[in-house]
């Protein structure tokens, strides 16, 4: 049996790649752990191992071919007392498409639908005729730090592998160069030093941005951040603040399971003494991430990993710095309100397509920061729908979507046709599987069958 | 209490275990078991049958052999995310192990934990954990259970060198002292933490000695040979077994692959991993050795590779073919019913 070498994923979200280089020929002898090949994808270069001790038969791919999907035959290997003859394959014909990509969608858990478009028509901080750019979220919370510190020279930023392996996301790309290790500061593995260490900074003046690898680990920190970054100016009388950003990736990735895959939105925003940003298009990361730098408080800024590899537009414009605490309406609807954040946008915003085939107009509300919480923004959208449906990638008890149900009971109750629903992940930590991880997950479909409920069409 | 020094042990014959014919083809069958197996998981990672993170154990085997054969049945392990390697030298069916890893019913935690997240009750083995350095204040409780049962237990909490900078670890420290627990805080010191070499963490790098203030004899222990890593576990669990409190086994290792499956590691030179496979490989080295004092012939090693291939690709086949959890999985096992016990 001769030994198959197939193009490999290198990421749980890499679809295809360039196979840039081979490293060794057919005829050569090969053991196991040695490397074949090198692969490109657009975050990294990485080598190709030989999975056994053989002879490579024949080589079906060529060196340089753009496009390889995951799992593609590349090579063959020969085993022990066989020859060419035992090879029983044509070479694949090369696929056409051009870029390597690592999709930003896990490719079973997120099926993709075409991506509608968050619109940021109407935006009183973007003047008429703008230049848009399309930006990743990654590039855009990558050039509000860069801004930022270049503005102040009193802000840093501090984390696990931000400096020289250019952030666990790649989210701090090329600060560290332009910076400096003054600046741009690797941490130990020490969550809870490296934060307190943080606040401590910042009330001595310093504006310290604190990455954590991801918001899982901030659980080692959170003490700090709750009661050393967002109580001490309360306690002081007014004397000491503490302007410092929390940031990095929170809520699901894809099949990490329970430890990996939560969201704290709800846990922080509880917290007098805080400001909680979340926000889900590039121009909002770019635009709320610098408003929190500046912002003389402590500020939980939200991320998410799936979102990091989406493109949308971003204004060319030297300075673009959002207010906190006002919600984004990104679609105009007449019949339902669905209010969302972060991820969840982009669920709700395939469920209003999909509604909109069956004639029902939703706006979609993406509330960006949860506190302050913009409720005014949502009441005036009910006003105008009279129903509503809080869409959250987030476990359902005590999370956003139950504060907001809340909050519209008691101030636009007579406002309402029917009561709220919520839509979230299910009640359970976070599954591995992956047929359990996508039952899991806040998804459109059920997003559409609750506003159906609400509008009394199901 | 008789307390060994802290001083860094000088190579010498008693470092060495002397291990029959049979233990050391022991050793290597384990050795090869676990780099066979984390091999092939690398390549059902690469066609997408797992998913998420995936941590191997490539290059650290002699680790937790050495020490795993030198444990009793009433021990138990904690270990971190790369924690395939420590499962199969416990005696944890591969099987399970790679039915978990592609997320099915027949995996070990029932497809619902993965790679980071494995347990066996049977086999004293308390996971598999994804949040660096909780595993040493787990395993610590773990040990402090063995001392209040009196069963002669000690726990073997295993952590990376990157974890040892973790508050935590050093509360643990002062804890298992101060009430004299049983346990093995083994440091598997592979260098690198992601990509942060123990230089660029460290303030001090001899992390066998991290134990000093709180009275703790560390030793270091050149963790890419089987049979030092057993003489040193054998004196250690001694110590510890008797009620002489916790050690600190600093181990030094190295880990060929990358971080997870999707690190280019581009802090360290293609050379330096070179010259550890070539140069102090664990499996090669105690090849050489069983070679050496003839306790096997080349074909008898080849035989057993066969059958060890054989045993993985059945493993393999089986992860594949075993099926997704029901959908009704999703609900169960979050809270234990009142006479049910965890462990
Ligand atoms: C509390 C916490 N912080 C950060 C991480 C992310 N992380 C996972 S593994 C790792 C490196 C750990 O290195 P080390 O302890 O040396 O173990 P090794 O991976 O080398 O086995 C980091 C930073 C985590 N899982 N948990
Ligand atoms: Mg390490």
């Amino acid at each position: 049996m001769t030994i198959e070498i197939l193009m490999p994923a290198l990421s749980p979200t890499m679809e295809e790649g360039t196979l840039s280089k081979w490293l060794v020929k057919e005829g050569d002898k090969v053991a196991s752990g040695d490397i074949l090949a090198e692969i490109e994808t657009d975050k990294a270069t990485m080598e190709l191992e030989s999975i056994d001790d053989g002879t490579v038969g024949k080589i079906l791919v060529e060196e340089g071919t753009e496009g390889v999907a995951v799992n593609t035959l590349v090579a063959v290997l020969l085993e022990e007392g066989e020859s060419e003859a035992d090879i029983d394959v044509k070479a694949p014909p090369p696929k056409e498409s051009g870029d390597a990509a690592v999709r930003a969608e896990p490719v079973e858990a997120r099926p993709e639908a075409k991506k509608p478009a968050a619109s940021l028509a109407g935006d009183p901080d973007i003047p008429d005729g703008t230049e848009m750019k399309s930006q990743t979220v990654r590039d855009a919370l990558r050039d509000a730090m860069a801004e930022e510190m270049r503005r102040d020279e009193t802000v840093f930023l501090i984390g696990e592998e931000v400096a020289e392996y250019q952030g666990a996301y790649k989210v701090s790309q090329g600060l560290l160069e332009e910076f400096g290790a003054r600046r741009v500061i690797d941490t130990p593995i020490t969550e809870h030093g490296f934060t307190g260490l943080g606040a401590g900074a910042a009330f001595a003046g310093l504006k310290p941005i604190v990455e954590f690898m991801t918001f899982n680990f901030a659980m080692q920190a959170i003490d700090h951040i709750i009661n050393s970054a967002a109580k001490t100016r309360y306690m002081s009388g007014g004397q000491i603040t503490c302007p410092i950003v929390f940031r990095g990736p929170n809520g699901a990735a894809s099949r990490v399971a329970a430890q990996h895959s939560q969201n704290y939105a709800a846990w922080y925003a509880a917290v007098p003494g805080l400001k909680v940003i979340a926000p889900y298009s590039a121009a909002d990361a770019k635009g709320l991430l610098k408003a929190a730098i500046r912002d003389p408080n402590p500020v939980v800024f939200l991320e998410n990993e799936i979102l990091y590899g989406d493109s949308s537009d971003v204004p060319e414009m030297d300075d673009y710095v959002l207010p906190i605490g006002k919600a984004r309406i990104v679609r105009e609807g007449s019949d339902v309100t669905i209010v969302s954040y972060t991820i969840g946008v982009r669920e709700s915003l395939k469920a209003a397509e999909m509604l909109a085939g069956e004639g029902i107009e939703a706006e979609v509300i993406d509330l960006r920061s949860l506190r302050p919480l913009d409720m005014e923004t949502v009441i005036a959208s009910v006003k105008k729908t009279n129903r509503c449906v809080v869409a959250e990638e987030n476990w359902p008890q005590c999370s956003i979507a139950s504060e907001v149900s809340s909050r519209l009971m008691e101030d636009a109750f007579d406002w309402l046709d029917a009561p709220v629903l919520r839509v979230t992940d299910a009640d359970t930590p976070t599954p591995y599987a992956a047929n359990l991880e996508k039952l899991w997950l806040l998804s459109a479909d059920r997003i559409v069958e609750a506003v159906k409920k609400v509008s009394y069409r199901d | 209490m008789a307390k060994a020094s802290t001083a860094k042990t000088k190579s010498g014959a008693k470092d060495v275990y002397q291990a029959s014919k049979d233990e050391l083809l022991e050793f290597y069958r384990q050795m090869l078991l676990i780099r066979r197996f984390e091999e092939r998981a690398g390549q059902m990672y690469g066609m997408g049958l797992i998913g998420g993170f995936c941590h191997l154990y490539i290059g650290q085997e002699a680790v937790v052999v050495g020490l795993q054969t030198a444990t009793e049945d009433q021990d138990s392990v904690i270990t971190g995310y790369r924690d395939h390697g420590h499962m199969l030298a416990c005696g944890i069916d591969a099987k399970a192990v790679m039915a978990e890893l592609t997320g099915r019913c027949d995996g070990i935690s029932k497809g619902k934990g993965g790679s980071m997240h494995m347990f066996s009750t049977d086999h004293g083995f308390y996971g598999g954990h994804g949040i660096v350095g909780a595993q040493v204040s787990l395993g610590t409780g773990i040990a402090f259970a063995h001392k209040y049962k009196e069963d002669n237990g000690i726990c073997l909490a295993y952590f990376g060198d990157g974890a040892a900078n973790q508050g935590q670890v050093y509360e643990s420290f002062n804890m298992a002292e101060l009430w004299g627990l049983p346990v093995v805080f083994v440091i598997e010191n592979n260098q690198y933490a992601m990509g942060t070499s123990v230089k660029r963490s460290s303030a001090a790098t001899a992390l066998y000695r991290r134990g000093e203030g709180y009275n703790i004899p560390g030793r270091q222990v050149d963790g890419m040979n089987v049979l030092k890593v057993r003489a040193a576990a054998e004196s250690a669990f001694a110590e510890v077994r008797s009620g002489g409190g916790p050690v600190i086994l600093e181990m030094m290792t190295y880990r060929y692959r990358g971080h997870s499956m999707s690190d280019p590691a581009k802090y360290r030179s293609k050379e330096e991993v070179k010259k550890m496979r070539d140069e102090q490989d664990p499996i090669t080295q105690l090849k050489d050795i069983i070679l050496k004092l003839k306790a096997a012939g080349e074909d008898d090693l080849k035989a057993l590779d066969k059958d060890i291939k054989a045993e993985i690709a059945a493993a393999a086949e089986f992860a594949q073919n075993s099926p997704e959890p029901g959908a009704d999985e999703l609900y169960t096992d979050i809270y234990a019913k009142p006479k049910e016990r965890s462990l």
